[in-house]
């Protein structure tokens, strides 16, 4: 199915972006605001370029935006993406309430006749 | 509705689910101790799992398979984290090669089980799941797209049948 390659791909996106933890730092100074890459380059113990390449990450995720603001770039987080991200735990939420919905089922079936 | 609360953190990326069941706590325990029960219950109906092992101590291991509606088989694996039988059950589990070795590649999650009994001879049971990171709770839940589709399908089959029955 088209649409779910199209989310796999994506979701594979995200958590390559978000499996280095210089990147998800990026990503929350990112949602205070739009921060330079110099600026964030600060923050680390890396080279510019290096800080840099992990903004491109982020970028092919989309879970940052950049914004030319005079001569500088501003890396925003995108929310819509980091809404997303979250809304995958809600796919955990569905896997488990269908686990339990079944639990009940069989518990109740084994119940059956037995006085509690 | 058995489900009662749900609770989503996404700092300490752990998702809390609580449900009630109208049993005694022995059975509701049966349903993770008992192998063949645990089957009936944690896969979808379109992936049911087949429990391959299943030894319930601590460093214990359960191994389990799916099948697919294209009979494709994925495997996991459970590592028993501590047990004190009938309330509480702590296990990391992940997912496995096709021998049943635990695939490193792969994220895990911590689960632990809390059961209670209820002073109405009912049983509150929590389901705590914590991921190790955000990279792995992303790449676990992105896996757990498929099973979220096939259970939806799985859902629609459970309606049909039971209209059919109640005609």
């Amino acid at each position: 199915m088209v649409v779910e390659t199209l989310e796999q791909q994506r979701a594979d996106l995200i958590f390559h972006a978000l499996s280095d933890v210089t990147r998800r730092d990026i990503v929350r100074r990112a949602m205070e605001g739009g921060q330079s890459v110099s600026a964030l380059a600060r923050h680390y113990p890396m080279s510019f370029a290096a800080v840099q390449k992990h903004v491109a990450v982020l970028e092919r995720a989309e879970l940052v935006d950049k914004r030319r603001q005079g001569r500088e770039q501003l890396v925003q987080s995108n929310i819509d993406t980091i809404r997303h991200a979250f809304r995958l735990l809600d796919q955990l939420e569905a896997i488990w309430r269908s686990r339990i919905d079944r639990f009940g089922e069989v518990l109740a079936e084994q119940n059956e006749g037995a006085t509690k | 509705m058995t489900v009662k609360d749900v609770h989503k953190d996404s700092q300490a990326m752990t998702m809390t689910i609580t449900a009630e069941f109208d049993a005694p706590i022995g059975p509701v325990w049966q349903m993770w101790e008992n192998p063949r029960q645990l089957e009936r219950w944690w896969g979808p109906p379109t992936y049911p799992a087949t429990v391959v092992t299943h030894d319930l101590t601590p460093g214990g291991t359960v191994n389990y398979f799916m099948t697919g509606p294209a009979g494709e088989q994925p495997r996991g694996w459970w590592r028993v984290i501590e047990v004190d039988a009938p309330h509480h059950l702590e296990f990391e589990d992940g997912f496995a090669d096709q021998a049943g070795n635990p695939d490193s590649n792969m994220p895990t999650t911590i689960t632990r089980v809390t059961l209670g009994e209820q002073p109405d001879g009912g049983t509150l049971m929590t389901i705590e799941t914590t991921f190790p990171s955000l990279g792995a709770m992303e790449q676990m839940l992105a896996m757990g797209i498929e099973e979220g589709m096939s259970l939806a399908v799985g859902q629609i089959d459970g309606l049909l049948r039971t209209s059919v029955t109640t005609l």
